[in-house]
């Protein structure tokens, strides 16, 4: 371990004097909200308007002030150019991906070649990041209010699917309101902590997430106090909002309501049909009054509406355990997240699905917020029993391109972070003063078939021999997933780094694809793997060759130059032919046969060079 | 529930605290940080906590916190050189696990 000096009395006392304020925050799609511990026990803290949900929503007024929560959504109709919603959709997605969403959006997106994409709004273009940062001081200024004073720090959510950019991004919006990040939470397994589930051994558990605009279903397991992501899936168009809709699109049916309506009829219609949903949760039938159209709604009538919506995500449910490779009877628990999981007809389809009771003591609205809450107190020291750090695995190995566009992982998938490893590489070419640092993130092993996350050269590394350069590369994951990998040249001390950074987003699926793929192709891959590497070494032994004829062909007789030529030749091109690294290796060693005789004869040239002109007497003394 | 210190460690405890012309003894703790999660903490003590459990080691008076003492059990104090490098290093039977730069553990 490190040694210690005796330090100054001071770190130590203020900090157990004064506890931590540490928060929980659930940064959703369609609200946010914030939760504290108070004498053990996490709660959600109200904002200024009293209520517990803040609607993600900012609003870019005409005096300059920016709206957030409530106050914001009111303009949702009114000025919805300068009102951003549902802005966590766009939260660390590169260009490319927002050009696919892009004429989605009800507002305007610009997008600028190399940089981050932003929305236009009448304060000039806004970043996704900005936005979100303006949602999470509004929320951080609740729990300003209850403690008196600045927030110390805060347990962000995130959705388990979230990638490094956007985690990144995430991180990025919390500094840029003030916000110290604790910790990266992923939703699920703040769902999880919410019910204590992290207490028990191990097992499986399902996290059934139906918000207001999205669903998600996550497979988790939990061993030793470790959540690991087993899979995700969802569909972050679906959620309490559709069925809002069948309920006003039945609506103006009944009571003859044209379809060209005016937005404020649209927005009273649409309110009856959200406070008949939540009536139905209750009672077994609504009455529902409209524009001189009286009528009643059952709850049955409702189920039958929706069916189609929830079984869609019953299907969902089954992809995802059988990506996760688990039956519905080896889950333990479920867990329902979301305020629509608050409708009767889900949690039976749940239930029936998992063949369980689902866990719904908790407002499912809050769940996450309680248990973000729950990790940052213990995080923040101020449990009182023993502490327990919870520990998240990396989804995906992280890796480095080698020679011959191979993935070579570095730490491989489900290594619990924080986590740093090192690796030595080395030059390929003689005099070589440069190097491709090229990280990857995937299963697979050639670097074509993974997902690029970064690149940087390491410069100035001094010439020498091909093979005789030490780099030593380290790839360090800190608590949040971020990563920050940097490579030293151990001779000169040459070093060079970075962080990863914003760049492009994953699909929500695109982490289970990718892992899916590496075990459908695995054969496959591991016959590139060696063919690859049997390419890399017959143009090391080219390389070599060439380099050694041009300099000693003086030493050989011009038949026996010509047949090396010859060999060097016919390698170069059976290497570009050849699809078979048995057949590729078998005429490698060949080759390398026939020139043992030269390598032997070049060794005694340059012995006899070192050596000439020195008496005995000389090389003795040294 | 013990804290031992090996000769080399008092003798440079009582030294410090000479050099330093206060403070009544060392403390020895525990901090929620580093790679692996807990790192130790090593500082003079100029007011004992109303909670602290002291020992006495030798002429010096070790003050430990409940919480840390449920990770330092069992834990000597040495004073080594490394090289260059002298300083205290933290023997601590109950660790499980180090990070690799050896500022954190885990217990």
């Amino acid at each position: 371990m490190a040694l210690m000096q005796i330090a100054e009395p001071g770190v130590f006392t203020s900090d157990r004097r004064q506890p931590m304020r540490a928060v929980g925050i659930d940064l959703g799609t369609t609200n946010s909200l914030i939760a504290i511990v108070e004498d053990g026990a996490p709660k959600v803290l109200s904002d200024s308007n009293g209520g517990f949900l803040i609607p993600s929503v900012v609003h870019y007024e005409k005096d300059g002030d920016v709206l957030v929560g409530a106050n914001a959504q009111l303009k949702v109709l009114t000025d919805p150019l300068n009102t951003l919603s549902s802005i966590k959709r766009l939260l660390g997605r590169g260009i490319t991906d927002m050009a696919r969403l892009g004429d989605k959006l009800p507002y305007e997106v610009e997008l600028r070649e190399g940089g981050m994409p932003t929305i236009l709004t009448r304060f000039g273009p806004v970043s996704p990041v900005q936005v979100s940062s303006e949602i999470l001081r509004c929320v951080a200024s609740a729990g300003k209010s209850y403690f008196g004073s600045e927030i110390d720090g805060a347990v962000i959510t995130v959705p388990a699917y979230f990638d490094d950019s956007q985690r990144q991004a995430t991180k990025d919006a919390a500094t840029l309101a003030g916000i110290k990040v604790l910790r990266l939470l992923n939703e699920p397994t703040a769902a999880a902590i919410a019910y204590g589930l992290n207490e028990s051994e191990e097992g499986i558990i399902a996290v059934y997430d139906l918000g207001g605009g999205t669903f998600d279903i996550s497979v988790l397991r939990l061993t030793k106090g470790v959540f690991e992501v087993l899979a995700t899936g969802g569909n972050s168009a679906l959620g309490g909002d559709d069925f809002d809709r069948v309920i006003a699109d039945w609506l103006c049916e009944q009571a003859g309501i044209g379809p060209s309506i005016d937005p404020s009829t649209q927005r009273l219609v649409m309110n009856i049909a959200r406070s008949a949903k939540e009536d139905l949760t209750r009672a077994e039938c609504t009455s529902i009054t409209t524009s001189g159209w009286r009528g009643v709604l059952s709850r049955e009538h409702f189920n039958k509406m929706i069916d189609s919506l929830i079984s869609e995500t019953m299907q969902t449910c089954k992809l995802v355990m059988r990506d996760a490779n688990i039956k519905s009877n080896q889950i333990k628990e479920v867990v329902l997240v979301g305020g629509s999981t608050r409708i009767p007809l889900v949690r039976e389809k749940v239930n029936d699905l998992f063949g369980c009771k689902a866990r719904s003591e908790l407002d499912p609205d809050q769940v996450v917020a309680l248990g973000a809450a729950i990790q940052a107190n213990n995080l923040a020291g101020n449990r009182q029993s023993e502490e327990m750090l919870l520990l998240d695995v990396l989804p995906l190995s992280l890796g480095i391109e080698t020679m011959g566009g191979l993935t070579e992982k570095i730490i491989p998938r489900n290594t619990t972070i924080p986590v740093s490893k090192s690796q030595e590489f080395t030059t390929f070419k003689d005099g070589q003063t440069a190097m491709t640092i090229h990280i990857v993130q995937g299963e697979r092993e050639l670097v074509s078939d993974c997902r690029s996350l970064a690149r940087f050269d390491l410069r100035n590394i001094p010439p020498m021999v091909a093979g005789s350069a030490k780099v030593l590369v380290t790839y360090q994951v800190d608590a949040d997933g971020l990563l920050n990998v940097s490579a030293m040249e151990k001779t000169s001390q040459v070093v060079s780094q970075i962080e990863v950074k914003p760049s492009y987003g994953l699909e929500e699926n695109e982490i289970l694809r990718m892992l899916d793929d590496s075990i459908r192709y695995s054969k496959n891959d591991i016959l590139i793997r060696n063919l690859r590497e049997q390419q890399v070494e017959a143009d090391r032994l080219i390389e070599d060759l060439t380099s050694a004829l041009d300099r000693d062909s003086d030493i050989l007789t011009e038949n026996e130059l010509l047949s090396l030529q010859k060999s060097v030749a016919d390698l170069r091109i059976f290497r570009a032919e050849c699809t078979d690294h048995n057949e590729l290796s078998a005429r490698i060693s060949t080759v390398a046969k026939t020139c043992e005789s030269f390598a032997q004869r070049r060794m005694n040239k340059s012995i006899k060079l070192a050596l000439a002109g020195q008496t005995l007497e000389e090389l003795e003394k040294g | 529930m013990a804290i031992t210190m090996t000769e080399a460690a008092q003798l440079h405890v009582a030294r410090n605290l000479s050099a330093r012309q206060k403070g009544i003894g060392v403390r020895l703790g525990v901090k929620t940080t580093g790679c692996s999660g807990l790192s130790y903490l090593l500082e003079f003590v100029d007011e004992a906590l109303k909670e602290d459990r002291v020992f006495d080691v030798g002429t010096i008076k070790v003050f430990v916190d409940p919480k840390s003492l449920l990770f330092l059990d069992g834990t000597e104090l040495d004073y080594v050189k490394e090289g260059i490098n002298e300083g205290f290093e933290f023997k601590n039977p109950n660790v499980k696990n180090e990070c690799g730069c050896g500022e954190s553990f885990h217990v």
